[in-house]
């Protein structure tokens, strides 16, 4: 490391104090963009602060609440700039005014941390602002990336494999629509709530596949998307405890991200949840999971995530593969199927079903997938040849491995199909 | 206040039954009074259909040759029919009056923020 910034775009060891800086960053930011109206703005103002932070907390050590510090000092930082712009716009002259005027509570006084709910507030409204239906689903997760996680566009474009400036064009794309449409900074209102809350679930839980799913070589990156995941699913919690489905999305990526450590073996290779060594399992991330889902279900308001969630408990509950509570998950995944259908939700169902009736069973139900674009999907093709396999029709099965191999998949899978083509006898 | 265009897209189709062309057009009467009470309507437009449409373009810069089309700029299936101007504070109000109007039933609404060369408000 070269020094201590906001912006740590190089790989390498992470300075705690750094990290500080771009965990507290977000609520500092999402504040500071409801005071100057202008994330760019915003986003110097911190990046300025940012600078001083990291170099009186080297020497004074950590003050008592470093968010608080940082919006202070990046609030005074934004009035410098706004008042060394000699001819001001209206524009600015208006965020000039909101900066001076808002009342010094809001600003000083947060070392006894009794103001949260502000803070919080902010933080939802620019979760709430990224996630906006008129922004693409891409500059979603880049934007809210960007400032709600404080990573840098390099770091970003490293965990999608896409080059930088591709990065930067969505962000910079996405914030000149927040000002040019007037994307409002807000909270939706209650009516618009569900739909909205939706789009929001939906962005941290891309964020969670996305870090979950890349294989181990891809992983350059220094940053753990699935651990930011979580962290913004705990934020979610923590802002809208009446909204079950923020507990059930929570619930649901600790259950899975628990299982991470035995998923690929010593030579990277993946390893099926059958064979998985459980003892390598976070059995107190699964425990805490398993607590979540326990007090969302008593609601009584089950939706999507809480009902994955209560699967992948099930799943990372069970003692062994064979003592799984198939059946259970059977169920669960029929009411999911009722309130989503969709392919993917189809082919897991099948798989449960397969448990518990049998491959031909499992086989019946993917049958009516047939002719849809989830053909396209590696995963589709690969548990058609694990039931056809385990019907014995081998030709048929080698046949439905090769239909998976032909389908865009990550290295670890292919190497995975390819294996079972192998042991199959195929040429 | 922020201004923005609602422009309203659709199919042509000469062959609506003067009951459907009825029913639109009470649809789209009761969009402008509710929207004009509101003191959200601006303005607006409906257009003649895309076989009225003449388009021109000039060649070699200013100045240059005009050349002249028979139709419309683009020849799509979903054609440009009318627009609205909308007074609104921010997107969501304008997404809120434009999923009203009935050209979101019958086809789509685009909406985009009009530009404010006044350089005052904002």
């Amino acid at each position: 490391m070269t020094g201590p910034r906001f912006d740590t775009s190089g790989p390498g060891a992470t300075d705690p104090l750094d990290e500080i800086i771009r965990i507290e960053g977000g609520q500092v930011l999402a504040t500071l963009i409801r005071l100057t109206g202008d994330i760019d703005r915003a986003e110097d103002a911190l990046q300025d602060a940012a600078l001083t932070a990291a170099e009186v907390w080297k020497r004074d050590g950590l003050p008592n609440s470093p968010g608080a510090w940082l919006t202070t000092v990046a609030r005074n930082r934004a009035l410098d700039m706004i008042r060394r712009e000699s001819r001001r716009a209206p524009k600015e002259e208006a965020a000039f005014r909101m900066l001076t005027d808002a009342p010094a509570s809001t600003f000083v006084g947060r070392e006894a941390d009794d103001s949260t709910d502000d803070v919080g507030d902010d933080i939802l409204r620019l979760l709430f602002t990224c996630c906006h239906p008129a922004l693409s689903e891409e500059s979603r997760i880049a934007l809210a990336l960007r400032t709600i996680c404080g990573l840098s566009t390099v770091d970003i474009a490293r965990v999608f494999v896409v080059p930088d400036a591709t990065i930067g064009q969505r962000i910079s794309r996405a914030k000149a629509k927040i000002a040019n449409a007037r994307i409002p900074y807000r909270v939706p209102p209650a009516h618009e709530l569900p739909d909205r809350l939706d789009g929001v679930l939906r962005v941290i839980y891309l964020l969670f596949t996305a870090g979950h799913h890349a294989p181990a070589g891809e992983l350059a990156s220094r940053v753990d998307l699935a651990c930011e995941g979580i962290r913004l699913g705990r934020l979610m919690i923590s802002l809208m405890p009446d909204e079950p489905e923020c507990t059930g999305l929570t619930a649901l990526m600790l259950a899975t991200h628990a299982r991470t450590g035995a998923r690929l073996d010593g030579d990277g290779d993946l390893v099926l949840l059958s064979d998985q060594d459980r003892s390598l399992w976070d059995h107190t991330a699964i425990a805490e999971a398993a607590q979540m889902v326990e007090s969302i279900l008593r609601r009584r308001r089950p939706g999507i995530y809480q009902i994955q969630a209560a699967i992948a408990c099930l799943h990372s509950l069970a003692p062994s593969f064979a003592e799984t509570d198939w059946p259970q998950i059977v169920l669960l995944y029929a009411l999911l199927e009722a309130r989503w259908r969709t392919p993917i939700v189809r082919v897991n169902r099948a798989i449960a079903v397969a448990e518990v009736d049998g491959p031909a069973a499992g086989l019946v139900l993917l049958d009516e997938l047939s002719g849809s674009p989830i053909e396209r999907w590696h995963l589709y093709w690969a548990t058609r040849a694990d039931f056809l396999r385990r019907l014995g029709s081998t030709a048929d099965a080698i046949d439905a491995y090769r239909r998976a191999l032909a389908c865009p998949c990550n290295d670890t899978d292919c190497r995975f199909l390819e294996s079972r083509l192998t042991s199959l006898g195929a040429p | 206040m922020p201004r923005y265009a609602a422009l309203i897209y659709g199919t042509e189709n000469g062959n609506v039954s003067p009951e459907e062309w009825g029913t639109m057009m009470t649809e789209y009467n009761e969009f402008g009074d509710k929207a004009g009470a509101a003191g959200v309507m601006a303005g607006g437009e409906a257009l003649q259909d895309t076989k009225t449409a003449t388009t021109i373009a000039v060649t070699g810069g200013k100045g240059g040759d005009v050349t002249t089309t028979d139709g419309p700029f683009a020849e799509t299936k979903e054609v440009l029919g009318g627009f609205y101007l909308l007074d609104c504070k921010d997107l969501d109000e304008a997404l809120h009056w434009a999923a009203q109007i009935p050209g979101a039933w019958y086809g789509k609404i685009e909406v985009r923020p009009v530009i404010d060369f006044s350089g005052g408000a904002g």
